[in-house]
């Protein structure tokens, strides 16, 4: 279970996050929605351990530990995995062995044995076919000359390799169209499980129609204004945010 | 015996004056050296007397070093255990080998190919080099002793072959090395530079491409981190020839490697790309010129830097495009990734055209480690210290894919790997 508390945040002296108060049990699914500069990528790389934040209030825990005391790779080995909005390029790293890496890291740090390469390539062509990825993208190095939706794979495709516990998806729906909109949705709910959760930063309904939430929160100028269920992002699919954000200031 | 050695520039001289009529070939080229020697001195070692070409690099810790010997005198007397524990240090290839120790062709150690002779037998001080002007090929005209030379007939493709050369403490070895590729003709030479101790390794390289031919010549350069390596190689390229090299620099208290290309027909091409890793307190400096003599001739050079501690690296590119060589394309890059907030680059490139339809490009880079991949790493469970050698091989990745021949990039790559290993010890 993801818990946040009075969580704020800045980043160079300029308050972004002010005073989160959220909680994602076990084996949810919760969108976070909200127009531009509401914080919500904030709130992702908070979560996620990016070090360009500074954290000047409130707590963050997973599963009882606390968060925002471990490094970023202490997190993932904890199960937390961010599906970055724009994934980074790494030229010169080889996707397959990147993906190995991190995989046997964290599988170092939950004390499991490593994978050798055989066994790797075996999971990692299947979960890539699965996704729909064409199998030279593990060949090719990481995100370099990918397009934007399959960059937004390659996040989907790591995500399903990790398994992690705690999905952050911040906006991973951007720059996709239908079918791999739809892919992406498929590969996070196949990783549904009593002991999943995710939470679904998005700006649009489209997503939620094949990735189902349980809850729908709000965020505007740092806080979460409104809570609700699903049907919440089909209000403002319709009304637009002007009007939320109105009625809760 | 030691004290009695002058030290310095002298002492070199004093070591000429000693050896003139025992050296091979052409007394007179070698006293026009020396007077060449006696007038410029060790760059950096007088006061008041640097030359543009030596901004960056002193050789003043020269100046009080004393050298016990050159080849004929310490050759005997390394023990073969050692030589086998430092030849078991170079890359070893299904090639033919030859190995030098301390500037002096050994038999013993070598597997040489039908198309060597030794400088010791036909010396050959080639067309190309400028004592007049590079203090340090005079110095090496002045007691060059032995070398290779590498004759490669016209249409010919020789392969691969690994030469060796091999310091021990307290030396100072001045090989010169001649290669000749006929017309059409192909070779790869692994150059490989390693030693114990405080020594001085001087070699001159001269290099003939002809027409048609290609030579791929990788150089790694492993020396040990007390030693001073100061190579200069020229390099001769004809039309629709190709010189493809790449310097992999490991170690070295103080290197340089200069290196010298023309570019005398049309559609001539050289690369001179270059990797160097350094660490602790090491210097490297990596000078080059490429002289355009002639239309639609190409040349490329990438040359990357990884520099930890108080490393500094040097990078001096020249590109001279001369008025009848239209349509010249020239590129120049030069990139460092700096690991601590001591290590330093200098970087400083140079073009000089005198045509008006060329492209000539270069540019230079330098930063530390970009802080978005490496969190991107991270959040993906791989820890600090694991995340940033990833990036430092990937750095380094792009540039040994310029190594074209295989088995070559696959001895470089291992070599960077035990750099690696001895970084982490």
């Amino acid at each position: 279970m993801l818990e946040i508390r009075g969580l704020a945040a800045s980043i160079n002296d300029k308050p972004i996050l002010k005073g989160i108060d959220l909680t994602v049990p076990e084996g949810e699914i919760h969108a976070i929605m909200g127009p531009n500069g509401s914080g919500k990528s904030t709130l992702a790389y908070v979560l996620s351990g990016r070090e360009e934040f500074d954290v000047t209030g409130g707590s963050a825990s997973f599963n009882g530990v606390d968060l925002l005391a471990m490094e970023p790779e202490e997190r993932a080995a904890a199960g937390v995995f961010l599906a970055f909005q724009a994934p980074i390029e790494l030229p010169g790293v080889n996707n397959a062995n990147f993906l190995r890496t991190a995989l046997n890291a964290i599988r170092r740090a939950r004390g499991e044995s490593e994978l050798d390469a055989v066994q790797f390539l075996k999971l990692a062509r299947s979960e890539a076919k699965r996704l729909a990825m064409p199998e030279d993208m593990l060949k090719r190095n990481v995100n370099v000359g990918f397009s934007g939706g399959e960059k937004k794979r390659n996040e989907v495709l790591q995500m399903a390799i990790l398994r992690p516990r705690l999905a952050i998806l911040d906006e991973t729906d951007s720059g996709l169209d239908i079918d791999a909109l739809k892919i992406v949705a498929d590969g996070v709910n196949a990783l549904r499980a009593p002991d999943f959760s995710a939470l679904v930063i998005t700006h649009h309904q489209r997503l939620l129609d094949h990735l189902v939430p349980d809850r729908v929160h709000v965020l505007a100028h740092g806080r979460i204004i409104r809570s609700g269920g699903p049907d919440l992002a089909r209000e403002l699919e319709k009304s637009g945010y002007a009007q939320v954000v109105a009625e809760a200031a | 015996m030691t004290a009695a050695l002058p030290s310095g520039a002298a002492g070199f001289l004093a070591r000429y004056a000693a050896l003139r009529d025992l050296l091979p070939g052409d007394p007179a080229l070698r006293d026009a050296a020396a007077e060449a020697f006696r007038t410029a001195g060790l760059p950096g070692a007088t006061q008041g007397r640097r030359p543009e070409a030596w901004k960056y690099t002193t050789l003043r810790p020269l100046a009080d070093a004393r050298f016990q010997s050159t080849a004929e005198d310490t050759n005997g007397g390394v023990p073969p255990a050692a030589m086998t524990a430092l030849l078991a240090r170079a890359p070893t290839l299904d090639a033919p080998r030859l190995v030098f120790v301390n500037g002096a062709y050994r038999a013993d150690l070598s597997t040489p190919p039908a198309l060597f002779a030794r400088f010791a037998d036909q010396p050959d001080f080639g067309t190309l080099t400028w004592p007049d002007r590079e203090p340090l090929v005079a110095l090496n005209t002045m007691l060059a002793a032995d070398g290779a030379l590498l004759d490669v007939l016209d249409d010919t493709d020789a392969g691969v072959v690994e030469l060796v050369h091999l310091s021990t403490d307290g030396t100072a070895a001045h090989p010169r090395h001649c290669i000749r590729l006929g017309t059409n003709a192909r070779l790869t030479l692994l150059d490989v530079a390693i030693g114990d101790g405080s020594y001085l390794h001087n070699p001159v390289t001269e290099v003939h491409v002809a027409a048609g031919a290609t030579l791929t010549h990788a150089r790694l350069q492993d020396e040990s981190d007390r030693a001073y390596h100061l190579a200069t190689t020229y390099a001769g390229v004809a039309g629709d020839a190709t010189y493809d090299s790449f310097t992999l620099t490991l170690g070295g208290r103080v290197g340089r490697n200069e290196m010298h290309a023309l570019l005398a027909a049309p559609r001539a091409t050289a690369h001179l790309n270059a990797a160097q890793l350094l660490t602790g307190t090491q210097h490297a400096d990596f000078t080059s010129v490429v002289r355009h003599d002639a239309p639609s001739c190409t040349s490329r050079q990438t040359v990357k830097n990884v520099l930890n501690g108080r490393a500094r690296g040097v990078f001096q590119g020249r590109i001279e495009v001369a008025r009848v060589a239209q349509k010249t394309d020239g590129y120049q890059m030069n990139q460092a990734l700096l690991l601590s907030p001591d290590a330093e680059i200098d970087s400083k490139p140079e073009l000089e055209i005198f045509a008006d339809d060329v492209k000539c490009s270069h540019g230079a880079t330098v930063g530390e480690l970009d802080i978005e991949q490496l969190f991107y790493l991270k959040s993906r469970g791989i820890p600090d210290a694991e995340a940033r050698a990833i990036l430092v091989r990937a750095f380094l990745a792009e540039a040994l894919d310029a190594v074209s021949q295989e088995t070559v990039r696959a001895a470089l790559e291992q070599s960077v790997e035990r750099w690696w290993e001895r970084q982490a010890a």
